[in-house]
């Protein structure tokens, strides 16, 4: 088929994209169409496992995909062909499980046009707003049930109305764009994918609640959602679309400096007063004394983007999806050990179970547990899989929704190397106002780097217990008062793994180094040297013994064996030239 | 002031945009030198002290020239529990350097930073804000071999 059948070719170049190579795809194609074919550099669809993706629109209006699409192997051809090779088809039980609404247009529109962003509805849900009164969006949001999708899941309505009460010389309103999860990614994407939407969310906001000066707060790890955000913002002042009611608003983008408390309200106002970013006491909420002591409001960018759906299709619509307490749908980042990691959009109440195996395509028989919230959040074991998803469940398991980073963990993965691993990264993040969570989180990180660097005892255990709800209790902000939940949550579902390292000094899933010996099966090798030729510490033999007295456990061996005959096993059944007490590296 | 800092008028002088502009500093100089905490203390009517305290505060701002090319190994989540930290060891074992240092030739310097919001490709390391995922040590050592002999 010739070239001419196509008109649109659309590339994913968000983030994951350009990771995957879809730059040079776009370069690639762009050398290869006619003038007549439009090549457009659009967002992503969430099937980040299928990247580089390459959406083709033919004459006729047919839409045909193409997966895994690089410079130098003959996709191309097959994409511009028309042809069968390469092409990406949904998987079927994701294309049930899910529930598209609010990631509608992501990687269907080019994400800075503001043309193709209104072709498709876009800013209509503004108009709809400002031929109504403020109070009547309000009530649309509250009738939604909408809770706040940065973690704490407050009902965004009823802040609005906080903010709305308020009589000021200015008010502000901060998207907090600074997802500060380290293994979630739904933010980034919606702001790379649809920064319109985000934007239509907070000037409707504004609209409802009389904001006059309008931040987002975006970290800076994030170059391309704020370079498509500045450019939206370029388009709203052009449209004039930031005078609301004869208001002209400021839109402010503010790059973050990479510290996870400033995701912390009251520390990310701090933050854009040109402070260090520590947390204070509330009251009072920034809604009554905020940046710069006027009223202030705070959202999280994906309940911004829920705003346009809610007044398009009314709040009383909205809320017939979801569970009791918890409405609409919940964007979640997909990652870890599974087949499909990427971005999915599932209604409230969907269990875990069919997120991770139905749509992730983990493996059933591999899966040992779940983590959500990231590094205020918990472990949930594959036992606990059928639980329906919401803000409250979630919680009662000792996990939390957290902002929607959701982390598939591996039968042959260690729970308490990953407690080891969020208390090393929150003792860091402290930001120090508080004894138990600067001090509290150190000491539970030493004890648990003592358990997984196999010195550890029961006491140390013990410790954490106890320890674990006393820094809860004895914080000021969220960060402190859910940083003993990885651990605690282990401890509660994974008690065992602890016991194996304190009482027999072994790490079932081989992960913890000092409880480790590495062995090459001797059945199988074919001595071909490679590992005697990489060990970086002449740990192997010329008769192919590893010394694990010498041995840093740096996998190197294992990673260059072409017979994968090389592996990790308990402390104990490696052979050690010297007294097999001496420590071996560590975590 | 002298006119190497002159761009700080871009961020304006209030005192709330004090991260901008050292994160113009940053940007134009690649870390904040003694010169610029107090060139910066002066546009901003500040002590030098008060600036010093927010540059400690946010990970972002460094104090040391880094290399040409910045190394910022994931340690994120995903990335950690498909086994960031080895990926760190080899990079580490490869150029001679661990996370917070700069090699000899000011070539590389390397980092952890907590998720570049490319999970789902993890484990991942960008360079100079180019990202690379789905690594394992031949890539790895390959990409870095790469851009060295594009010194
Ligand atoms: C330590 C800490 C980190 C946080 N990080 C984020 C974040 O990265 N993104 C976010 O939207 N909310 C974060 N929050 C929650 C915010 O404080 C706040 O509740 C939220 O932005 C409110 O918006 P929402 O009601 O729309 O969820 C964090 C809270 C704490 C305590
Ligand atoms: S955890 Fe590494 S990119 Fe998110």
């Amino acid at each position: 088929m010739a070239d001419s059948k196509i008109k649109i070719i659309r590339v994913g170049t968000a983030s994951c994209g350009i990771a995957a190579g879809s730059d040079e795809v776009l370069k690639a194609i762009r050398g290869r169409v006619s003038q007549d074919v439009s090549v457009e550099e659009v967002g992503c669809i969430g099937h980040c496992y299928a990247e580089p993706i390459v959406e083709v629109v033919t004459s006729s209006g047919e839409e045909i995909a193409y997966s895994n699409v690089k410079a130098d192997n003959g996709a191309i051809d097959s994409v511009l062909s028309l042809g069968n090779e390469f092409r990406f088809e949904i998987p079927r039980a994701r294309a049930q499980k899910e529930c598209i609404k609010v990631t509608r247009l992501a990687g269907k529109i080019v994400p800075t046009s503001i043309e193709e962003y209104k072709a498709n509805g876009g800013y209509s849900a503004l108009a709809k707003s400002l031929s109504s009164t403020p109070e009547w969006v309000i009530d649309e949001v509250k009738r939604s049930g909408l809770r706040g999708r940065g973690g704490g899941g407050f009902p965004t309505g009823n802040k609005w109305h906080f903010l709305s009460l308020k009589k000021a010389d200015e008010k502000i309103m901060i998207c907090n764009a600074d997802e500060g999860d380290p293994g979630a990614f739904m933010d980034r994407s919606m702001m790379e994918c649809v920064p319109h939407q985000v934007l239509e969310g907070m000037l409707i906001g504004a609209y409802a609640t009389g904001a006059t000066k309008l931040f987002i707060y975006c970290r800076a790890e994030y170059p391309l959602a704020i370079k498509n955000l500045s450019a939206a913002i370029k388009q709203i002042y052009e449209n004039k679309l930031n005078v609301l009611d004869g208001r002209s608003l400021e839109i402010i983008i503010k790059e973050g400096a990479g510290a996870f408390v400033c995701g912390e309200e009251t520390a990310m106002i701090a933050s854009l007063e040109g402070k260090r970013g520590m947390p204070r006491f509330r009251p009072p909420f920034p809604t009554d004394r905020g940046w710069m002591s006027f009223p202030t409001l705070i959202n999280n960018v994906e309940t911004f983007a829920n705003i346009p759906l809610i007044i398009s299709e009314g709040g009383d619509e909205y809320a017939k999806l979801g569970t009791l307490t918890s409405k609409g749908t919940k964007l979640f980042a997909l990652a870890g050990d599974l087949k499909y990691p990427g971005l999915i959009e599932v209604p409230m109440g969907i269990t875990l179970g069919e997120i991770v195996f139905d749509i992730g395509g983990a493996d059933r028989d591999s899966v040992k547990a779940v983590q959500t919230g990231g590094p205020s959040g918990g472990c949930i074991p594959v036992e606990h899989f059928d639980v329906a998803v919401d803000y409250d469940s979630l919680r009662s398991l000792g996990a939390i929704m957290g902002s929607g980073g959701l982390i598939v963990i591996g039968k042959e993965r260690c729970m308490v190397e990953t407690a080891r691993y969020f208390l090393d990264f929150t003792h860091r993040e402290s930001c120090g106002k508080c004894t138990f969570c600067r001090v509290g989180t150190k000491r539970m990180f030493e004890a648990l780097e003592r358990i997984t660097g196999g010195s550890g005892t029961e006491d140390d255990v013990k410790f954490l217990e106890q320890m674990g709800p006393m820094v809860r209790k004895g914080s000021l902000c969220g960060l402190g008062q859910t940083a003993p939940n990885p651990v605690l949550s282990t401890l509660r579902y994974f008690r065992n793994e602890y016991d194996d390292h304190v009482k027999k000094r072994q790490c079932a899933a081989f992960q913890c180094n000092a409880l480790t010996d590495v062995a090459i099966d001797q059945k199988n090798c074919i001595k071909c040297k490679l590992c005697i030729k990489n060990c970086p510490v002449n740990a192997v033999s010329d008769d192919f013994v590893i010394d694990n007295s010498k041995c840093t456990r740096c996998n190197t061996c294992i990673e260059v064996c072409p017979k994968n005959t090389i592996h990790r096993v308990k402390r104990g059944e490696g052979y050690y030239s010297s007294s097999p007490e001496v420590k071996n590296g560590q975590n | 002031m002298s006119s190497r800092f002159a761009f700080l008028s871009e961020a304006g002088m209030d005192r709330s945009s004090l991260i901008k502009g050292l994160q113009l500093v940053q940007k134009k100089e690649g870390f904040i030198s003694d010169e610029a905490i107090s060139a910066v203390a002066g546009h901003f009517a500040m002590s030098e002290a008060e600036v010093e305290g927010v540059v400690s505060f946010y990970a972002q701002f460094k104090r040391n020239k880094p290399g040409k090319y910045q190394l910022s190994v994931c340690d994120g989540t995903a990335c950690h529990i498909k086994g960031s930290s080895l990926i760190q060891e080899w990079i580490s074992m490869e150029l001679g350097i661990r996370p917070g240092e700069t090699d000899t030739d000011a070539l590389f310097s390397l980092e952890t930073v907590a998720c570049l919001g490319c999970c789902s490709l993890a484990p991942v390391m960008s360079i100079n804000g180019k990202v690379f995922g789905k690594l394992d040590r031949k890539g790895t050592i390959k990409i870095l071999k790469d851009y060295r002999k594009n010194g």
